[in-house]
């Protein structure tokens, strides 16, 4: 094996390989290869390191110099100039917004200051292909002392203690639901990997199953030897082909290796792991109407209980928990539940993965504490928003969560305080909206989305979501009243305390928290008729500005539908009645002479 | 492929590999020693490849953990390549000249190891850095 004492680590995650950083991957070698160093630089293909805005990335250690945006010719060069003499290429690090300083090392980046990798350890580090990599990461050593040194109850003791609940939206304690599966009698037991990672714009489960799949594997195997199951699923989206291709090869290796199958270690325990892929519904990710579509029925809910920790698949106790779920577990073992309960608040222990996206600087995947803040994250880790503008909402938890406005900006992140506020942590994606986005449109939005998604089996999701829509509908279209704003609530509130499932229960947050915090807005829509944001079409009204017009003509020209009029060299003016609210006009003026509100 | 069949074994794997991926741990690398050699193309001349190699092997084989090695670029003395730069954590660093390969291995053992300056190897910095 030869000692290498240069690394290049490149991010082979979905985001950077398709901004070519395959390529970059093959002129990093040939490069090498040409300058006779292909035994002392060694080129690492990784997974996500969570700057997605950024990519392509590629770290050099151990200098811990970070590289962003390369293409091919800058990959040249930093073989070059950085890996053959030993010369930091500085204009192609990292760019500290603010202060326009070049950051060279990963560590002096905001994005990375404040935080703390547990689930996201091996990635951006590790070559997930490699089982070895793994294994030299102290991979595989947990489920090694659970075989050897621990009884069941003994792990599950220990992740109870550590207070570790669940990362896909529920919050359930994770030791609890093991403990509660493992009481439930059955010669045969499931457990189930829940890869559905279906919210928009969330994205950490895939990172983490393309960066580490051998960590998901591991505490599948650990949960399978503490409730008594030999046999696992992990449920993944057919969307998501690397993530299968890394979890297939994880699987075949781990095999290979008899760290899974038969007598794993030399013990009596034996685990199987399996993939099956979901077709991309979103109600898929409730655990029911996933247990149906693994045994190949409808992806439709059922009514709990019986939860799955009684009777799961094909009527056997199963424990579902989520891949972010699982990614956490290891290291619990091997550092313990005391390290793992100092991180966090009261409430809510580790740390929690946030897809960061919108309209904010640096879109990407952060690993923080619970109880930072959401300032914290959106402008020390995200960099704040994007040209300057003004914050107006974050929008946590998905479909399933809520909006939540600037006055709330300094609440610690946990379980409790999102649910507090009229949100929710659900998977973890965050998108941030700013002055131009219109909250009516958001909801809108979200609740589009869940029509979509509604498998239909219940009435308040299947007719009542549709009919909140309509309403919505009807408002940014400049046609709502009053009364439609208090039968939205009134249906949202029927919705959520009458729908079977938890796609139904949940999907008129989304309206329901924005009417709370930007009530305003919806009675501008409805009693002024206007989208103060100038995002829905149909409220909006172009005007002429009498001052700046210099009667050039060039607007009345592109005009489809001749609405507007007026002589040369004369101010012009727009017939309302003809105006189809194009646009055209506005991009035409060279005067700046349009407008529209 | 074997499988695996005891933790032990398991062990044993792990700390084979681990060198593999123990010189991309950046984390804490501020209370690290770091080794820099000068690799500029005077110092590849004079030997810097081998030198930096050997360093590394020597780090490697002393088992020492706490050991950052890095290339540096040209730092001007032509006349004394291949040069090699020790720096303790919050310590002066120490510059040396004249490293071969065979002087390299033994800076590891008498300086990082035992923390024995090697006097006779020291080249007088004749700079600031401003």
């Amino acid at each position: 094996m030869p000692n290498y004492r240069m690394n290049l680590l490149v991010c082979g995650g979905t985001g950077c390989k398709a901004s070519g950083s395959s390529e970059i991957i093959e002129i990093f070698e040939k490069e090498i290869e040409k300058a006779g160093l292909k035994d002392e630089i060694h080129v690492i293909t990784t997974g996500c390191f969570g700057f997605c805005e950024k990519g392509p990335i590629v770290k050099v250690t151990p200098d811990n110099v970070f590289y962003v945006e390369v293409n091919s010719e800058k990959a040249v060069r930093i073989i070059n100039e950085h890996i053959i003499k030993g010369r930091i290429v500085e204009e192609y690090l990292y760019k500290e917004p603010i202060t326009k300083e070049f950051l060279p090392e990963q560590s002096d980046m905001p994005f990375y200051k404040k935080q703390i990798r547990i689930a996201l350890r091996n990635c951006g580090f590790i070559d997930p292909e490699n089982i070895y990599e793994y294994i030299a990461a102290d991979g595989y050593q947990a489920l090694g002392k659970v075989l050897s040194e621990m009884t069941p109850e003994e792990v599950i003791e220990e992740v109870k203690k550590s207070g570790l609940r669940g990362r896909g939206g529920g919050g359930f304690p994770t030791g609890l639901k093991w403990e509660m599966t493992r009481k439930s009698e059955s010669k045969q037991k499931y457990v189930i990997c829940n890869a559905d990672e279906g919210d928009p714009g969330a994205f950490m489960d895939r990172s983490i199953l393309e960066g580490d799949p051998h960590s998901v594997l591991e505490a599948m195997a650990i949960c399978g030897y503490c409730i008594g199951a030999d046999k696992g699923y992990i449920y993944i989206r057919a969307e998501y082909p690397l993530a299968i291709q890394r979890l297939r090869i994880a699987i075949k290796q781990a095999y290979e290796l008899g760290l899974l199958g038969k007598n794993i270690l030399s013990s009596n325990f034996s685990f199987d792991i399996d993939l099956k892929y979901g077709a991309g519904a979103f109600i898929c990710g409730e655990e029911t109407a996933l247990i149906n579509s693994i045994e190949g029925g409808r992806g439709e809910p059922t009514v709990k209980p019986p939860f799955p920790a009684q009777k799961g698949l094909w009527k056997k106790p199963t424990n579902i928990n989520n891949v972010e779920t699982f990614a956490n577990i290891c290291p619990i073992i091997l550092k313990g539940a005391d390290w793992f309960k100092s991180i966090g608040t009261e409430k809510s222990k580790g740390t929690k993965v946030f897809a960061l996206a919108g309209k904010v600087n640096n879109v990407g995947l952060v690993e923080v504490p619970m109880g930072l803040t959401l300032r914290e994250i959106i402008y020390d880790l995200g960099g704040g928003i994007k040209g300057g503008k003004a914050f107006k909402a974050v929008q946590t938890g998905g479909p399933s969560g809520g909006c939540i406005p600037k006055e709330h900006l300094d609440t610690p992140i946990d379980y409790d305080n999102l649910t507090k506020i009229g949100s929710m942590m659900g998977s973890g994606g965050m998108i941030v909206m700013d002055e131009d986005d219109c909250m009516v449109n958001i909801a809108k939005f979200y609740l589009e989305f869940t029509c979509d998604e509604s498998c239909g089996r219940c009435t308040p999701c299947r007719v009542g979501n549709m009919r909140m829509l309509e309403i919505l509908k009807e408002i940014t279209k400049g046609r709502g009243t009053m009364e439609h704003l208090e039968e939205l609530k009134d249906l949202g509130q029927t919705i959520k305390d009458t729908a079977l499932c938890g796609l139904g229960q949940t999907s008129p947050n989304p309206v329901l928290s924005t009417m709370n915090f930007f009530w305003n807005e919806y009675v501008a829509h409805v009693k002024d008729k206007t989208c103060p944001a100038g995002v829905c079409t149909a409220l909006l009204k172009y005007y002429i500005l009498p001052e700046k017009c210099v009667g050039c003509t060039a607007c009345a020209k592109v005009c489809p539908t001749n609405a507007i009029s007026g002589e040369v060299r004369k101010t012009h003016v727009i017939d309302r009645e003809k105006c189809i609210k194009c646009g055209a006009c506005m991009a035409t003026c060279r005067f700046n002479a349009i407008t529209r509100r | 492929m074997a499988g695996i069949k005891s933790l032990d074994e398991l062990k044993a794997i792990r700390d084979k590999y681990r060198e593999n991926i123990i010189g991309r741990d950046t984390s804490n690398s501020e209370n690290k020693i770091r080794i820099s050699v000068g690799m500029a193309t005077c110092g590849i001349a004079s030997g810097a490849r081998d030198t930096i190699n050997a360093i590394i092997d020597e780090v490697a084989k002393e088992k020492l953990t706490n050991v950052v090695v890095v290339q540096s670029g040209c730092l001007g003395y032509c006349y004394a390549e291949p040069t090699v730069e020790v720096r303790f954590p919050g310590k002066e660093p120490v510059l040396y000249g004249n490293i071969n390969a065979e002087r390299g291995r033994e800076l590891v053992k008498k300086h990082i190891k035992n923390g024995e300056i090697q006097k006779d190897w020291i080249l007088e910095r004749t700079f600031k850095n401003i």
